[in-house]
């Protein structure tokens, strides 16, 4: 026990008494001047990220008997896929006709024909196995009459290959289900005993000969760099939504895994395409789930019209998401705004109390604590909010990372989740889909993972210098005498970003916003970071987090100045079509000293050929 | 807009001897939690000031912290509810403080790696299908499961305090939304742990865990429930 000092009588402050490894871990290193490798720990798969992909493939890899490490920046249990509200798909048909065939359709349809049908196809067979995989775990979803799992609508999933009415296909607990789903895989990881680090932080991957054998962290509690040394690395870093001021996704959502992968000189595929979901709480962007939307919640405009029966007259407001966020957008524009400002109201009103605290109640819970708003009162003020990132890191369908992002894999290296693009969502991902993708893929990641680790290859022999860039990374930051701080660039950078390459984009705004994270980057040469410790210095984190928003906003935007169509998610007022003879095709983007670099590869088109997305 | 004063407790494990506290005066927007406070000392005044937050809206349970005295999440407690312009904020009593407000929380962590925390069975599942459960069945984990770890409820346990070997509401809490799930058959190893002096009969009701807990869970019922079922099963 170590000594606790006495405040007060209540706080006690001490050491921390974290378990580090120690065992398996020698130091090969001599320590350097100023910041230090603390340790080098070995393991046959070394994990980033500790979400539904992340926590899924763990499992796979331990059950497979692999000896693996999953880092992580928070408790695996903090991790964002706990916040997803509505439900994961699967056309379980448990309370009326659905087929795989119709789950499929949908989402090519809703990734506005860019999602590689390959992939698709495997990830919504694979979908029925995954949530009975779930069940079977102890996920306490919501129950039929009969036992069975509940499932409820949501938007752009309908019956009969687009031509019917609305389906239940979205799997449910309450509206906490990706709170269940993640509790649920950590308590199995407790159960098999997978390694967690919490509270690393990613600094970059250690590539040697064009193999990826493992990355170098920052422990967050005690400081000092760590290296873990791995056959087998899967980033599952979730995505970019802290590009945004207005954004759902947590705090720690800042690009980290894409960050290491552009300076390791890889390209990002489809990052363009950034999701905004329409019922975000106003000026926060914290999400109100589409659940609300698919129990029956409208969508009304300051003149109190049900607007989106002129957006999208049949599905109304259970249309596709960047349908309903266009839509919402165009309303804001023309004047329609409550008050004339950046919301519209979303009404349940009429659902009853009694349904609103049965089937929403943590929709309740956040709109009455964040904004002091009931909604069996009152219709709740909600604007667009960036919510998922379709773009990502080039993966083939075994979420092995393609090194050119066409054909070639990088020894070593596998990506799965957000972070990734298979490409399942195309330019537009359906609602419950995420957890889907997250799940399907971190399980066929570890299982293709454990298939790698079983032809026994061999450990390589650690670089000297494999943690020099970090090393001069931290100490840079740490003794950077400048006067810019990581608050100030960020927030300009995320306002920016939602008004210039938000729901609508146009070639100026695109030039404007581009020439403004250049700006931005040049000021980030002149950061201050406050604290000068190493122990949990948050004011670090956050600065190193800032250089991977700066990056992959970069790469958004240059992405989105480059593809002059709109599709899906990706709006363009000055090419307000979709031009498949010129862009029926995914974007790779490579970032260089001298500006972002181009490449194309053709989508996989197997089954549904393109036609007019209409809802 | 109005003037707040923050009383923020310090602590640099690299520095300081014992904690301190340190006074922030800012402007308060109308709508402000005190987690947005927080960021934006953390941002624009004094960028040591260390917490830990991650998803903003309640579901996390990374920022648990003691506001005014009483646990709770930042990010969910509005500032104008706390009827006060001089806010105490201070790390989650009863774990070791590693800097700041950011407390150790592996001692929680262990409590729930005790209780096994994961649904325990013999019966195989049915293959390519769910396990059946009546939605009364069902029913009757809620109220368990939603628990986001924040870590609220045990640290305002003065039990706890005085005991460092109670589980705590929080393991216990778990516990019960395993014991009461129909598809589990974890009951004699689980009841092994729990039935201790250190576990379900170390609580005194004192019921600081039901006002602490922001999910409005209710962890001195569910001690006392499982109370009655380990009884229930020595009849």
């Amino acid at each position: 026990m170590a000594e606790y000092k006495e405040y007060r009588g209540m706080c006690v402050v001490g050491e921390c008494k974290k378990y580090y490894g120690t065992d398996d871990a020698k130091v090969i290193h001599e320590e350097p001047k100023g910041v230090e490798i603390k340790n080098v720990h070995l393991h046959d798969a070394v994990i980033v990220g500790a979400g539904l992909a992340g926590m899924y493939a763990a499992l796979e890899l331990k059950k497979a008997g692999y000896d693996v490490a999953v880092l992580t920046k928070v408790f695996p249990t903090r991790s964002h896929s706990g916040a997803a509200q509505g439900g994961i798909s699967a056309a379980l048909a448990n309370l009326e006709e659905d087929h795989i065939e119709w789950h499929f359709f949908d989402t090519v349809k809703g990734s506005d024909y860019l999602g590689d049908q390959d992939a698709i196809e495997m990830m919504v067979k694979e979908a029925p196995r995954i949530i009975y995989e779930y069940e079977h775990m102890g996920v306490p979803f919501s129950r039929t009459p009969d036992g069975k799992i509940m499932q409820r609508y949501f938007g752009g999933h309908v019956k009969d290959f687009g031509r019917g009415g609305p389906v239940l296909r979205a799997c449910m607990a309450a509206d906490r289900t990706g709170h269940v789903l993640l509790h649920t895989l950590w308590e199995q990881c407790v159960k098999y005993n997978v390694r967690f680090y919490s509270e690393f932080f990613l600094l970059s991957l250690i590539i040697k000969s064009g193999k990826c054998i493992g990355v170098t962290v920052w422990d967050l509690i005690n400081g000092g760099i760590h290296v873990f040394q791995g056959k087998a690395i899967l980033l599952a870093t979730g995505g970019y939504g802290r590009c945004y001021s207005i954004t759902s996704n947590s705090h720690a959502n800042t690009a980290d895994g894409l960050g290491v992968v552009m300076r390791a000189g890889l390209p990002l595929e489809d990052m363009e395409f950034v999701q905004f979901h329409p019922s975000g709480l106003a000026f926060l962007g914290v999400l109100l789930t589409e659940g609300a939307r698919g129990e029956g919640g409208y969508l009304i405009n300051n003149e109190g019209e049900r607007f989106m029966k002129r957006y999208a007259p049949e599905k109304m407001e259970l249309a596709p998401r960047d349908v309903v966020s266009r839509a919402m957008w165009a309303e804001i524009e023309a004047g329609r705004g409550i008050n004339g400002q950046q919301y519209v109201y979303l009404d349940l009103r009429h659902l009853g109390a009694q349904k609103i605290m049965e089937r929403l109640p943590q929709i309740r819970e956040i709109s009455m604590k964040l904004l002091g708003i009931d909604p069996i009162k009152e219709p709740v003020p909600v604007q667009p909010t960036a919510h998922y990132s379709m773009g990502g890191i080039p993966t083939d369908i075994c979420c092995r990372v393609l090194a050119d992002g066409k054909e070639k894999w990088l020894e070593g290296l596998w990506a799965a989740g957000e972070c990734a693009c298979v490409s399942v969502h195309g330019a537009n991902r359906l609602g419950t889909n995420s957890l889907l993708d997250a799940s399907v893929h971190g399980k066929r990641a570890g299982k293709d993972m454990a298939a790698y680790l079983s032809t026994n290859p061999p450990y390589e022999v650690l670089p000297e210098d494999c943690a020099l860039d970090a090393i001069k990374q931290i100490e840079w930051l740490l003794n950077n005498p400048g006067t810019e701080r990581p608050g100030a660039i960020r927030k300009e950078l995320q306002e920016n970003m939602y008004n210039l390459c938000g729901v609508f984009r146009r070639k100026e705004d695109l030039e404007k916003m581009y020439n403004i994270i250049k700006d931005l980057q040049r000021r980030y040469k002149n950061i201050l970071v406050q604290d000068k410790g190493a122990k949990f210095n948050t004011d670090l984190m956050e600065a190193l987090e800032l250089r991977n928003l700066l990056e992959t906003a970069e790469v958004i935007v240059a992405s989105a100045l480059n593809r002059t169509e709109s599709r899906g998610a990706h709006y363009r007022r000055d090419y307000p079509n979709r031009d498949d003879e010129n862009w029926l095709k995914h974007t790779l983007a490579w970032r260089t000293e001298e500006g972002v670099k181009f490449d194309y590869k053709p989508v996989v088109i197997t089954r549904f050929k393109p036609e007019e997305r209409k809802y | 807009m109005a003037e707040y004063v923050f009383k923020i407790f310090r602590y640099d494990p690299e520095k300081d001897e014992t904690g301190r506290v340190q006074e922030y005066r800012i402007d308060v927007q109308p709508g402000w939690t005190v987690l947005d406070a927080l960021n934006y000392i953390k941002w624009f005044v004094d960028g040591t000031l260390s917490y830990r937050r991650a998803c903003r809206h309640g579901i996390c349970g990374s920022c648990g912290m003691t506001i005014n005295g009483k646990n709770g999440l930042a990010c969910e407690t509005q500032i104008k509810d706390l009827g006060t312009t001089v806010i105490t904020v201070e790390p989650l009593r009863g774990f070791p403080v590693i800097k700041d407000l950011i407390v150790d929380m592996e001692p929680l962590y262990d409590k729930l790696y005790a209780i096994k925390p994961y649904l325990i069975t013999k019966t195989p599942p049915p293959t390519d299908k769910e396990r059946l459960q009546s939605p009364e069945d069902r029913a009757k984990l809620d109220g368990k499961y939603e628990c986001i770890l924040c870590g609220c409820c045990t640290s305002s346990c003065p039990t706890y305090w005085a005991d460092k070997n109670f589980l705590g509401p929080n393991a216990l809490l778990k516990a019960a939304r395993f014991l009461f799930d129909s598809r589990d058959e974890g009951y004699e190893e689980r009841v092994s742990v729990i039935d201790d002096k250190h576990g379900v009969w170390r609580c005194h009701t004192i019921f600081n865990c039901v006002e602490a807990c922001p999910k409005e869970l209710n962890p001195t019922q569910a001690i006392v429930d499982l109370r009655k079922l380990i009884l229930r099963g020595k009849l």
